[in-house]
């Protein structure tokens, strides 16, 4: 058994026209036991950055932690609100600085910068980073979230649009996954407003 | 009152081992990191250096990236192309041109591509194999031209036309096939693009397009996806869902911008 199979998790990030989404599902196991049906696994960092974590749920919390302690004193340091790009860096630098005895976990992480511009990256469990253009994904329904993204994914899509798309790649691609799903939520990251939503989903 | 964080003063940080060292010796197994799984190639031609990469990354089976790249920054004179864990090739060759950063600011002086390599073959010799970072320098300095291979142990080659990865035996055999003292520079592109072009189809770890890195005296050029062999056709249909179609439980919005709306017009004389 892998250790990044131990809790089970689904995420995915997309790019839009002046937009970004971020979903994940909302499962907690223990192998094959389900704990709990609503288990946060994206965490708003700042404004127009968010970040989710896939992967072993102890870490997940963990992780949550620091990055929040960080991007915090990183604003009282620097007076201003950190950038994706640079908060991707610093993940980037946490976990590689674990290089021999990681974090399990697979972050994504998407917003828009200061110039709105939109802005995604995924990484492995040593902060190799992926700076993708149309989508990126992590967690056990990974290679199904590559099948369904490579298929439903086009460039441009509006908010509404890019909603519709990532949740279903996100919700088609749980159901194929016994370890992710119960329950999903997606984020949709505009220059003037977050959209929460949460998924009606299969509960089995 | 100073606060009462501390945060890692940097370098590795060995507090997870124990732990993950437990979660393996009950049955758990570590998860794979990014691999290159790659070709990387180098020649030296009549005036300087040729570099060259796939852009391929993988995760065992999957690929991660299509168009990664692997080419990086020492020096504006010197440039490395990196194999194995992706993340090591990417921290490692980041930290040694941060150095020779500081070095060239130290001594007032271009950096030396030897300089590079020893920084290089120390830091991956301490590790013992380790940062498996497989490693082709290139540059040209005051000395001349120069390609170095390095491998992840620490020992170093130096060499007229080097390969390294997956993808070496695939190109090493169109290099030992097309390469020849003082080769002119398109030539030498062109080569290098054949021996790349080999890893990319008949080495698996291998794929997607061509990165060529042509380093001359007091030039650089770096031919990002010089050749692209593999594009994706274009999309006859699309998949979009109306509006709707997912059903949603429960929606929250959280404004970033106040709508105000503003006074009404003056419209006395």
């Amino acid at each position: 058994m892998s250790i990044m199979e131990y809790n089970g998790a689904a995420v995915v990030a997309m790019v839009g026209k002046n937009c970004v989404a971020i979903g994940a599902d909302k499962r907690l196991g223990q192998q094959s036991l389900t704990v709990s049906t609503d288990f946060p696994k994206i965490f708003t960092m700042t404004d127009k950055t968010m970040i989710g974590l896939a992967g072993l749920a102890t870490d997940v919390l963990t992780l949550r932690d620091q990055f929040r302690l960080k991007t915090k004193l990183y604003q009282l340091e620097e007076n201003r609100v950190i950038e994706p790009q640079t908060f991707a860096n610093m993940v980037s630098s946490t976990l590689y600085s674990k290089r021999f005895g990681p974090y399990f976990i697979e972050p994504v992480v998407a917003g828009l910068d200061k110039h709105d511009k939109p802005f995604i990256c995924s990484m492995d469990t040593i902060g190799c980073i992926n700076f993708a253009k149309d989508f990126v994904v992590a967690g056990t329904a990974g290679g199904n979230l590559y099948g369904m993204c490579e298929s439903l994914w086009e460039p441009d899509l509006e908010p509404e649009d890019l909603f519709e798309t990532v949740s279903q790649a996100l919700l088609n691609a749980v159901d194929r996954n016994c370890l992710s799903g119960w329950g999903a939520v997606v984020h949709i990251i505009t220059p003037d407003k977050v959209v929460t939503r949460s998924l009606k989903a299969r509960m089995d | 009152m100073a606060a009462r964080i501390d945060l890692p003063a940097g370098g590795f940080s060995f507090d997870l081992a124990k732990r993950n060292a437990a979660l393996e010796a009950q049955g758990a197994t570590a998860p794979k990191a990014t691999k290159t799984g790659t070709t990387i190639v180098g020649l030296v031609f009549k005036d300087g250096i040729v570099l060259g990469a796939d852009t391929r990354a993988t995760e065992g089976p999957i690929v991660a990236d299509k168009n990664c790249e692997k080419i990086h920054y020492i020096a504006p004179n010197i440039y490395c192309c990196g194999a194995g864990t992706a993340a090591d090739t990417e921290f490692t060759t980041h930290m040694i041109s941060s150095k020779m950063d500081l070095h060239r600011l130290t001594t007032g002086r271009d950096s030396r591509v030897v300089t590079a390599m020893t920084l290089l073959k120390q830091y991956l010799f301490r590790y013992q194999g380790h940062i498996s970072a497989a490693l082709v320098l290139g540059g040209f300095d005051v000395t001349g031209p120069h390609l170095y291979t390095i491998y992840p142990h620490g020992s170093t080659d130096k060499l007229p036309y080097v390969t390294m990865g997956s993808g070496s035996l695939a190109a090493m055999s169109v290099f030992e096939a097309g390469w020849s003292r003082d080769m002119e520079r398109q030539a030498a592109i062109d080569l290098v693009k054949d021996a790349i072009e080999a890893g990319i189809f008949n080495d698996l770890g291998s794929g997607s397009n061509v990165d060529v890195c042509v380093i001359e005296k007091n030039h650089v050029d770096y031919l990002r996806n010089y050749a692209r062999p593999n594009e994706r056709a274009q999309k006859e249909q699309q998949y979009r869902f109306a509006p709707g179609t997912t059903a949603v439980l429960k929606a929250s919005v959280r404004n970033l911008v106040d709508v105000v709306e503003g006074d009404a017009m003056d419209i006395t004389s």
